[in-house]
């Protein structure tokens, strides 16, 4: 009696559960490959190799390129001084980390636009200087760099707390100066909780598209990332464009999940 | 403990910065989070005041805003609802159930923290839109705010409940059922409140995100004004030069935002109070990752 009713509830809670995954995710995902290939393979991969399709493309890596290195050195540099560090205004740098979680990427990208504005208080004297940062790559940087820096961190303070200090004791005991016992201890012991944050990173910068596109200007071929070239594709009726570009994007996420699930085990090894 | 100073507590701490580098690496950092996150919202906020506060108060309270605001907290409210139930549901599944396809669906949770806003946003609207395959039209409609934002939100309580779970002691659960409780009242006077500071932190996580949720939001429920939510209402301000009634909305949102951290932060204070946390007051976000190794940490506890 007690045994068929819970075997019952158990087919209830799998039904409910995997039945909402497949109707919210799982559907989704199939739908955009789905959209894409409709009508052959040539209509996506016209979108994505015109100009205006690789520029955002290209745009889109630069961003990487940037935003992703910058915040990793800062996140591991942060991390330790938060972990190994003890410091009144810790709490407070800790809070500070976190607003990018929370706060809207539309606020992010129109706090950026109102300092670095015309009428801002930064954007009159960078003008001057001949440094244009509103509706030109700086600015992107800028709003990638601001969604995405909290990843690194978030992801190197656990790892960080849970090895310990035995082995950087051991090194330093040894003699091995602050360098050689962060390249030869420390970042051996964290680099999977380093990787980790670094994917959540790029995923976040490739994906970023309301404060991105706020600053940008959104002009075609000149300040499109990918994210925004979809919107502009959708807008221009070019569906087979805009899901063009969509599938690399869902492609790259796809990477990332394989990567976060590799780099789980990994840690967890 | 406290009165440490650099030199003398070097070998106990294991890796540390000699005594000037801390302070030039703490001052790098300051400058960083400074230069990339407070000046700019410093001057979001001084804008929004520029012309006075009655302004600002104008700007906020006019019916456009109004009607803006109030559909985003009712969606982000009815959201964060739904996923705590299905959140839990799912969390529970991959912990105590075997079932084929186990790790692909544990992957695939966090599809939406991967999947670029604006591509869920057009897939949403392929799918259960007016072109739908499955005849399902709720494109631009409230019921499209609400299904993009379950979509965004789905991994944080998933990802906050699933580490507590692991982590709980199965044997209070078998004490009650074998004093006779049903599956349900095992739950709810066990595992629930077990699961409660989990819950409340991601229910908080997801609650901010979807208050300030934009791309998902802008294909599939689009900009009418029966399903403008205040990232949509911004942005549309700014488009139509209205930098102030933008910055005023924002500086809402903002403090929405700091508001929910600051939940955050008190409910893992209140979690870890029983548990000896080696957290050292730093707070831990339901990403998921990290979180699974947090299961080794308690056991040196015992």
């Amino acid at each position: 009696m007690r045994a068929t009713s819970s075997a019952r509830s158990r087919w209830g809670l799998r039904t409910l559960g995997l039945g909402y995954l497949t109707v919210l995710l799982l559907a989704p995902l199939v739908m955009i490959f789905y959209k894409t290939f409709e009508h052959g393979l040539a209509p996506p991969i016209d979108a994505i190799t015109s100009p205006d399709g690789l520029h955002a493309l290209k745009l889109s890596l630069l961003m990487v390129a940037i935003a992703v290195p910058l915040n990793t050195v800062f996140g591991v540099g942060c991390a330790l001084l938060l972990v190994r560090h003890k410091w009144k205004g810790n709490a407070v740098i800790d809070a500070i980390i976190n607003l990018p979680f929370a706060i809207s990427p539309v606020v992010i990208g129109l706090s950026l636009f109102l300092l670095y504005g015309t009428q801002g208080w930064l954007g009159p004297s960078l003008s001057e200087a001949g440094i244009k940062v509103l509706f030109s790559v700086p600015g992107m940087v800028l709003a990638s760099v601001f969604v995405s820096l909290p990843f690194v961190v978030r992801e190197t303070v656990p790892v960080l707390q849970e090895i310990g200090t035995e082995q950087e004791q051991a090194a330093s005991t040894l003699g091995a100066n602050a360098w050689q016992t962060f390249w030869r201890v420390t970042l051996p012991a964290i680099r999977w909780g380093v990787a980790y944050g670094v994917v959540l990173t790029t995923a976040r910068v490739l994906g970023e598209f309301g404060a991105v596109s706020i600053v940008s200007g959104q002009i075609s071929g000149e300040t499109e990332t990918l994210p925004l070239f979809v919107e502009k594709q959708f807008a221009n009726f070019n569906t087979a464009g805009a899901f063009g570009a969509s599938v690399v994007l869902a492609l790259l996420a796809l990477t990332t999940l394989l990567a976060m699930n590799v780099l789980k085990r990994k840690e967890d090894a | 403990m406290e009165a440490h100073s650099a030199t003398a507590s070097a070998p106990r701490a294991g890796l540390r910065l000699p005594g000037v580098g801390a302070g030039l690496g703490r001052g790098t950092v300051v400058l960083y989070l400074s230069l990339i996150v407070l000046l700019p919202l410093a001057a979001l906020t001084s804008q929004s005041f520029e012309e006075g506060f009655s302004t600002f108060w104008t700007q906020v309270t006019s019916p456009q805003a109004v009607r803006s605001l109030e559909l985003t907290v009712m969606c982000s409210l009815i959201v964060v609802a739904i996923n705590a139930v299905f959140g839990t549901i799912i969390a529970w599944l991959l912990v105590r159930d075997e079932f084929p396809g186990k790790s692909v669906v544990n992957a695939v949770i966090d599809l939406p923290f991967a999947l670029p806003t604006i591509v869920a946003s057009l897939t949403l609207l392929a799918l259960y839109g007016n072109d739908s395959p499955v005849g399902i039209d709720i494109s631009s409609t409230r019921i499209a705010v609400v299904v993009a934002l379950l979509f965004v939100t789905l991994p944080f309580v998933v990802r906050a409940v699933q580490p507590l779970l692991i982590e709980m002691d199965r044997e209070m659960e078998e004490a009650a059922a074998s004093l006779g409780a049903g599956g349900f009242t095992v739950f709810r006077r066990i595992i629930f409140p077990n699961l409660l500071p989990g819950l409340a932190a991601g229910v908080a996580l997801a609650f901010a995100r979807a208050l300030g949720e934009f791309g998902s939001v802008l294909l599939f429920a689009g900009g009418l004004p029966q399903t403008m939510v205040s990232s949509v209402f911004i942005r549309q301000q700014i488009e139509s030069g209205n930098d102030i009634g933008a910055a005023a909305v924002s500086v809402v949102l903002l403090v929405a935002a700091l508001l929910m951290l600051a939940v955050i932060t008190w409910v893992q204070r209140w979690g870890s109070r029983h548990e000896r946390s080696s957290g050292g007051g730093l707070t831990v976000m339901p990403m998921s990752g990290e979180n699974f190794t947090k299961v080794e940490d308690d056991d040196e506890g015992h």
